[in-house]
């Protein structure tokens, strides 16, 4: 099943995905606190962070559920915000579609930012990997984030009801996506992208069922994708 | 600060039967939205058009969640307040500069906890 080769590849994408855990520990710890103050029971709270497997889109259903949003808009902004997981898909799929279908699956199960980050990282540098080389890395990259997250959650869960108000957590998210944000605003059109969706969500913001965010969302892709587009023409994209 | 976060200030609990519609709804969504390429598209082109906007979904949406959140805080009963507009400046600065996930969120929290201590 594994000759070393092929497992010392897991142990690599371990090692490179570990620093991650100082990130993910305490988002998790705050999901579960979050969760739990929003009402949702321990059982619930869990489910979600173990099936969905995806923060930000989870903070994001709390965030409207809070706001007493119908829940098909809760689905659709939290389905959006995960949008860029179909891109990872799209992204992984020349290195990994000629695995078997059930490892296709459980790399799709687990697909998250960190996990997406180092293992293309690793395959576009390391072009003489073999496709079982690739999913054990794969796999070694999502084990110390996914198991962080879930740990994470549960202690912020249980920990939830002592944690002070003075720690203001209402602001632990705004904080935590604009620190995942802005690293990722490389290019121009990035920052059009980003420009264009804040500026419409402020405008937006009083459409119902916040409908706002997804107005925001879709503007500010067809802005970074027009950017793009021009420097394209210009011969100034990278 | 106001000592009413937007969280505990929320009205009764969830209703079970939604809060497990909306769970199984998102879990199944965000792993079609995992599985679609690497497990349907295989290796097939996609359009040019759908990639180029796909690119700028993240930047696009989560600093749309973001915006109004520090614009008007819950916690302050919707009023902009000097802390918490100093954390989110702190982040996007040092964040820019860094380049760095951690570096962002470090100084947006020592500044938001800093102005509080200072201002409380």
């Amino acid at each position: 099943m594994s000759s070393p080769a092929v497992s010392s590849y897991y142990w690599k994408g371990f090692r490179d995905s570990a620093p991650f855990v100082l990130v993910v520990g305490p988002f998790g710890m705050l999901f579960g606190v979050l969760a739990v103050e929003a009402g949702l029971k321990l059982v619930e709270t869990l489910t979600l962070t173990s099936t969905v497997f995806a923060g930000a889109a989870q903070f994001t259903a709390l965030q409207l559920m809070q706001a007493q949003t119908p829940i098909l808009i809760i689905l659709a902004s939290s389905l959006a915000v995960n949008l860029r997981m179909a891109m990872y898909s799209a992204s992984l799929t020349p290195y990994l579609g000629a695995a078997p279908l059930w490892q296709r699956a459980l790399a799709a199960y687990l697909m998250v930012d960190q996990a997406y980050a180092c293992s293309i990282a690793r395959y576009e540098t390391d072009r003489d990997m073999t496709v079982p080389q690739r999913m054990r890395y794969y796999f070694g990259t999502v084990t110390p984030v996914g198991i962080v997250w879930f740990l994470g959650t549960v202690a912020g869960a249980v920990l939830g009801a002592q944690i002070p108000e003075s720690l203001a957590l209402d602001f632990a998210l705004p904080i935590a996506f604009l620190g995942m944000v802005i690293p990722m605003l490389r290019t121009l059109a990035h920052v059009t992208a980003a420009g264009v969706a804040v500026t419409v969500a402020l405008l937006a913001a009083g459409l119902p069922y916040n409908l706002g965010l997804m107005v925001a969302g879709l503007a500010g892709m067809i802005a970074g994708a027009r950017v793009e587009l021009m420097l394209r023409r210009r011969g100034t994209w990278t | 600060m106001t000592e009413t976060s937007p969280l505990t200030a929320a009205v009764a609990p969830p209703d079970p039967t939604t809060l497990w519609i909306l769970i199984i709804g998102l879990a199944i969504g965000t792993f079609l939205l995992r599985f679609v390429f690497v497990g349907f598209v295989g290796d097939r082109p996609m359009p040019e058009w759908l990639l180029r906007h796909l690119r700028y979904t993240a930047v696009a949406i989560l600093p749309a969640l973001v915006a109004p959140l520090v614009v008007w805080p819950a916690a302050t009963g919707g009023q902009l307040d000097l802390p918490r507009t100093a954390a989110a400046a702190a982040t996007i600065v040092a964040g820019w500069i860094s380049k760095n996930v951690l570096i962002g969120i470090g100084a947006g929290a020592v500044t938001l906890y800093t102005l509080l201590y200072l201002l409380g």
